[in-house]
């Protein structure tokens, strides 16, 4: 071995002072046809030379030259039974994969012996070889002989730790090669094991195994916790070979908190709390002074305080942990060591996400801004960066906007573009005065120009023209922005777009008349590219519109040999066209044509989607299909163009015209799809945008004139509870007893299919008089009525005592809707006037078709539908008891599926399902978490639509 | 997790993905790593965020520098991070124990053992032992099967 390692030392070293590139390939020819010629020859070579030549041949290999041959003669070294030459055997079978089947078959049957062989050494060698190798090829031949060997009694523990890991490598890459059976119980035994070693192997293996298979492996949880508390509790010489610098073996109390970190908080008692009781002791090591000054002493020891803090994190059930947690992270960030400062930053980006810990965190925005300003390393402050986006509410946003901005005029250029998108997001999501959204975004792209992303701009100008209370202000700004002598081609972007659009509402300043608008717009014309100039015609076009006095200055710049000739032809195109158009549509049309912008339809922030694709190349094919979708979206909708273009009827040159006028940017679309994506907001499904619903008016049952006008004689405010909590009940049911009282009973029956339904409402008059003047009536508040036909036929206006009448309410869902409509009866019983009004449990879920599906589909739908916009959450007390099958049985009757075995966590449920209007079909997902300790629940709702998962969030949580 | 060790100023790349990288994408990742390692003050943190060469956001370089050797590992997001630094101070203890002061010397003249070592540590690219008696023991009943076997076959050859 000493000899082979010398002479290939020599090839090495010889090329090494060969310098030159030639000489060494000369080299390296010379003793490859050396070794050719001794492989052929007719002499059998010894084990040695055998051995000697593939050794070199392997050497050449790792010095970047191909290797074609000499395969056949490292399978031959497998056979073999002196260590040295089994082993560079399988180094060169490991380093040189060939996909030849007939050598692949040599090999196998090599493994296969040396696997049997019992001889730990060679079973260890052949273990290595299949873990490095890790092919589909080898998990096919041995994913069912290693588990054997694993669990046998009679392995030693090297060859244990060997096979565990070797089975998890094929787990890792094929996993539906690897069968669970009964070895898996056995496996979880090793937990038990006297060697940590295998413990340490074996939780590896279990805890990526537990991933997929939950149920299989639930038992190791009591395992790992006692595990743990045995190893936490010793002193720190009791594991003797274990301990490590004084810390009572940190890797394997690390791998076991990763392992619980699989599944929810332990459900016995005695488990809980012993788990409890370790991550206090291991949270109360960490105040202990140091046992050792040196480094290898605190790194192992918060090694395993960050796991704990971690596995506190997610099982996010116990207040006082997390505090307590969240208060260490606090000691961290301000520690001296780098590392520490680091990894406080990024757990406590994740604990800032927990409802018990936010506030707590909040606490430390100090420190890491302070950070963010002080911290030398790069890497530091953007774990600063996330943590103050993971912390921001309504309550800091202005102040952590600020930072961020502040910092971005000195960042490091690797992570502007993310700073960029955050603070984007940051501003939109919190913005209370959308002034202040607007001088934010425009300070963005003035700090860092270059790093706003398109859809950066796109979506400032979409929140401009929703919202009519900023456009002025907007107009305003954007025209101070651009008299800065250099400015960012962006904001002429966004200024000529704004101007365009809403500068008539800044030119009764005589500062900002029309033409010193157009002036200083078109002062930046010949600075810009090709798409900016491209706006900024439509921009002069629409001038034309809003200001006919400038028209002739306008038309003049248009006519202008460096417009009419431009050599791009977009521009050219533009310039002609808007000419034409300039002189021969009438003012009228020329009004209707380039109209105001109408108001986008509520989408996601296509800025989020953009970080998430940043962020992680795992996010990555999920927002490609989003990708895909939209560029669908947007052939499918060319032609809706807008509701401006089919409004007016003129003859076919203008058509063309038409289109570009109403929409400035399509034509000017920048080539990256980027911008296709987002200009399909433009057009798409612009006539279906919903008219914003009123905030909690569904609520307002109780509003005054419903109060008063509510059941005569007895107490009016009992009978509205009442009918309220009847009325929940109705969510997850159809039929039953409405609303009850000493003269009347109502009672209902109904069915759903589709966006259709009907409803039975049955009139009982519990009194032996007769009800005169009978007459219910189903009223739809104004806000209802359009996203809800309902008719019925009126009934006998007399109702006999103890008698009881029908009526048929026929119902049609036309866009999903809030409000509940309500059934107002008025009669006359002896002499007096009744009349009262209940909520008719008419609600967005009974349009609900069940979903099935499967797992994988569940949670890359859930991926898909991640906005915040998107998703609804409410974490409340239970107001029932807690109990699964009834749990099951609420969301089955709340119209979705109810998916099994999809959420990793047994306990949780999840739902699938489509709501059906006549409109558009809207895909729900849900998922509920319950939290038996705090007898708490966890409703996370994600539809595409914003007020679809917040009705079906609310009329939910009331079920439970 | 996938190990990538480098040693400077000499350096290896060990792909424990399984697949082998060709030797451009390799000498590329060991040159781009060694650049973004090297010129890192004393001071900063041990933790890289992973470009795109080590296979995106989810993998993090993990660092030790000892005089003039620098000790990289490649990692994702299920190990932990103070555990790698450890591990890595496990893996140049053992080094030292087994070369006696171990000096870059041993490490260019005994790659053979050095990746011995390592495997005894990291198989697979995932943590395979970390108690360094044991994978001293393991690494000196190595040594005897091998001296044994040169013995053995050194008397043949003395024939020839």
């Amino acid at each position: 071995m000493i000899q082979t390692e010398a002479s290939c030392c020599r090839i090495i070293f010889g090329m090494g002072k060969g310098k030159s590139k030639e000489a060494e390939i000369k080299r390296i020819n010379k003793e490859l046809a050396n070794i050719r010629s001794k492989f052929k020859g007719d002499k059998a070579l010894d084990g040695y030379s055998k051995k000697k030549y593939v050794c070199k041949l392997l050497f050449i290999f790792l010095l970047g030259h191909d290797i074609d041959f000499g395969h056949m003669e490292a399978v031959n070294l497998l056979s073999s039974n002196r260590y040295t030459e089994k082993q560079i055997g399988y180094l060169f079978i490991s380093v040189l994969v060939n996909s030849n089947s007939e050598l692949i078959r040599l090999i196998n049957n090599a493994i296969k012996n040396d696997l049997a062989s019992r001889n730990p050494t060679f079973m260890g060698l052949a273990l290595h070889c299949i873990a490095n190798v890790g092919s589909r090829e080898m998990a096919e031949a041995f994913a069912g002989e290693i588990p054997k060997i694993l669990v046998a009694g009679d392995t030693m523990d090297s060859v244990k730790q060997s096979a565990a890991l070797c089975l998890l490598r094929l787990y890792r890459t094929s996993p539906d090669l690897v069968p669970m059976g009964d070895w898996t119980s056995r496996v979880v035994h090793l937990l038990n094991d006297q060697h940590l070693g295998v413990v340490t192997a074996a939780t590896s293996l279990i805890t990526t195994l537990a991933q997929k298979n939950p149920e299989e492996f639930k038992t190791s949880v009591s395992l790992a916790v006692s595990r743990l508390s045995r190893i936490v509790t010793s002193a720190s010489t009791d594991l003797q070979d274990y301990t490590y610098y004084f810390v009572p073996a940190p890797w394997l109390s690390v791998k076991l908190l990763r392992l619980l970190q699989c599944y929810p908080p332990p459900e016995d008692p005695a488990v809980r709390g012993r788990l409890t009781e370790c991550l206090e002791t291991i949270l109360n090591k960490a105040q202990e002074p140091p046992k050792s000054k040196k480094v290898q002493h605190s790194n192992a020891k918060n090694a395993v305080l960050f796991e704990a803090i971690s596995l506190i994190i997610h099982h996010d059930s116990e207040p006082n942990l997390l505090v307590r947690a969240c208060n260490q992270l606090g000691q961290f960030l301000q520690h001296r060591e780098t590392n520490l400062r680091y990894l406080a930053l990024e757990s406590m980006c994740t604990l800032a996400s927990s409802e018990f810990s936010h506030e707590a965190v909040k606490t430390h925005i100090e420190t890491v801004i302070n950070a963010l300003k002080t911290e030398r390393d790069v890497s530091v402050r953007q774990r600063a960066v996330d943590l103050l986006y993971a912390m921001c509410d309504r309550s800091n946003a202005q102040q952590i906007v600020a930072e961020m901005l502040n910092y971005l005029e000195t960042a490091d250029y690797s992570i502007r573009e993310e700073i960029v998108l955050k603070v984007a997001i940051l501003a939109e999501k919190y913005a209370v005065d959308y002034t202040w959204y607007v001088d934010t975004i425009l300070n963005l792209i003035r700090i860092a120009g270059d790093y706003v992303s398109e859809e950066v701009w796109y979506r400032v100008i979409q929140i401009v023209i929703n919202r009519d209370d900023v456009q002025g202000y907007a107009a305003k700004t954007v025209f101070e922005a651009l008299q800065a002598p250099a400015c960012h081609e962006n904001l002429v972007k966004v200024g000529g777009y704004i101007l365009g659009e809403f500068g008539n509402l800044i030119a009764g300043d005589p500062r900002s008349s029309p033409l010193i608008q157009f002036n200083l717009l078109h002062s930046k014309f010949h600075l810009c590219s090709v798409p900016t100039r491209a706006l900024l015609l439509s921009t002069y076009i629409k001038f034309v519109n809003l200001f006919p006095e400038i028209k002739t200055t306008i038309q003049d710049v248009l006519r202008s040999d460096s417009q009419l000739k431009n050599a791009d032809v977009e521009l050219q195109q533009r310039a002609v066209e808007y000419l034409r158009l300039s002189t021969i549509a009438s003012t009228d049309i020329l009004a209707t044509v380039l109209e105001e912008m109408p108001p986008f339809p509520e989408r996601e922030s296509s800025i989020l989607a953009k970080l998430k694709k940043k962020k992680g190349p795992g996010t990555v094919t999920d927002l490609e299909e989003i990708k895909k979708e939209r560029s669908s979206d947007m052939n499918g909708s060319a032609e809706p163009a807008s509701v401006n273009a089919s409004a007016v009827s003129t003859p076919s040159p203008s058509a063309d015209l038409l289109g570009l006028g109403a929409a400035p940017l399509t034509n000017s679309a920048p080539p990256p799809s980027s911008s296709g994506s987002l200009l399909v907001d433009v057009f798409s499904d612009s006539a279906s945008a919903v008219a914003p619903l009123a905030p909690g008016s569904d609520d307002n049952f109780a509003s005054p004139d419903l109060a008063s006008s509510e059941v005569v004689s007895e107490e009016p405010a009992d009978t509205v509870h009442d009918a309220d909590e009847l009325f929940h009940k109705f969510v997850c049911k159809n039929n039953g007893v409405l609303f009850e009282n000493q003269l009347l009973q109502i009672g209902l029956k109904s069915e759903f299919r589709q966006n259709l339904g009907r409803m039975f409402i049955f009139y009982g008059n519990k009194t032996s008089t007769q009800f005169l003047n009978f007459t219910p009536t189903v009223i739809c508040s104004d806000d209802l009525q359009p996203s809800l036909n309902l008719q019925t036929k009126p009934v006998d206006p007399t109702v006999d005592g103890g008698a009881q009448v029908q009526q048929v309410v026929n119902i049609e869902c036309v866009s999903d809707f809030m409000e509940a409509p309500i059934l107002n009866i008025q009669f006359r019983y002896g002499g007096t006037f009744q009349n009262l009004s209940v909520k008719l449990p008419i609600t967005l879920n009974k349009f609900f078709q069940p979903t099935e599906m499967s797992s994988q589909d569940f949670f890359q739908r859930w991926k898909q539908l991640s906005n915040p916009k998107q998703e609804v959450q409410n974490i409340f007390k239970a107001k029932h008891p807690m109990d699964a099958e009834i749990t099951k049985a609420k969301i089955i009757g709340f119209g979705s599926a109810l998916l099994e075995e999809v959420d990793p966590n047994p306990a949780n449920f999840v739902g699938a399902g489509i709501i059906h209007t006549k409109t558009t079909q809207i895909g729900c997902l849900l998922r509920l978490e319950p939290n038996l300790q705090a007898q708490m629940y966890r409703l996370t709702l994600r539809t595409s639509k914003e007020a679809v998962s917040q009705r079906l969030c609310e009329l939910l949580s009331e079920q439970f | 997790c996938g190990a990538t060790c480098l040693h400077a100023p000499w350096q290896r790349c060990w792909n424990e993905e399984g697949v082998p990288v060709s030797e451009d994408t390799q000498q590329q990742i060991i040159r781009e790593t060694f650049h973004l390692v090297s010129k890192r003050d004393e001071n900063v943190c041990n933790f890289l965020e992973g470009g795109l060469l080590i296979g995106g956001s989810d993998n993090k370089l993990i660092y030790r520098h000892y005089a003039t050797l620098y000790f990289v590992f490649c990692v994702d997001s299920s190990e932990s991070e103070l555990g790698i630094l450890d591990l890595i101070q496990v893996f140049v203890e053992t080094l030292d124990k087994c070369f006696e002061n171990v000096c870059e010397l041993d490490l260019i003249f005994h790659v053979d053992k050095v990746h011995n070592i390592l495997a005894e540590m990291v198989m697979g690219g995932m943590v395979l032992e970390t108690n360094m008696n044991e994978i001293v023991t393991q690494i000196d009943a190595q040594n005897k099967l091998e001296k044994s076997e040169t013995f053995i076959f050194q008397s043949p050859r003395q024939d020839r």
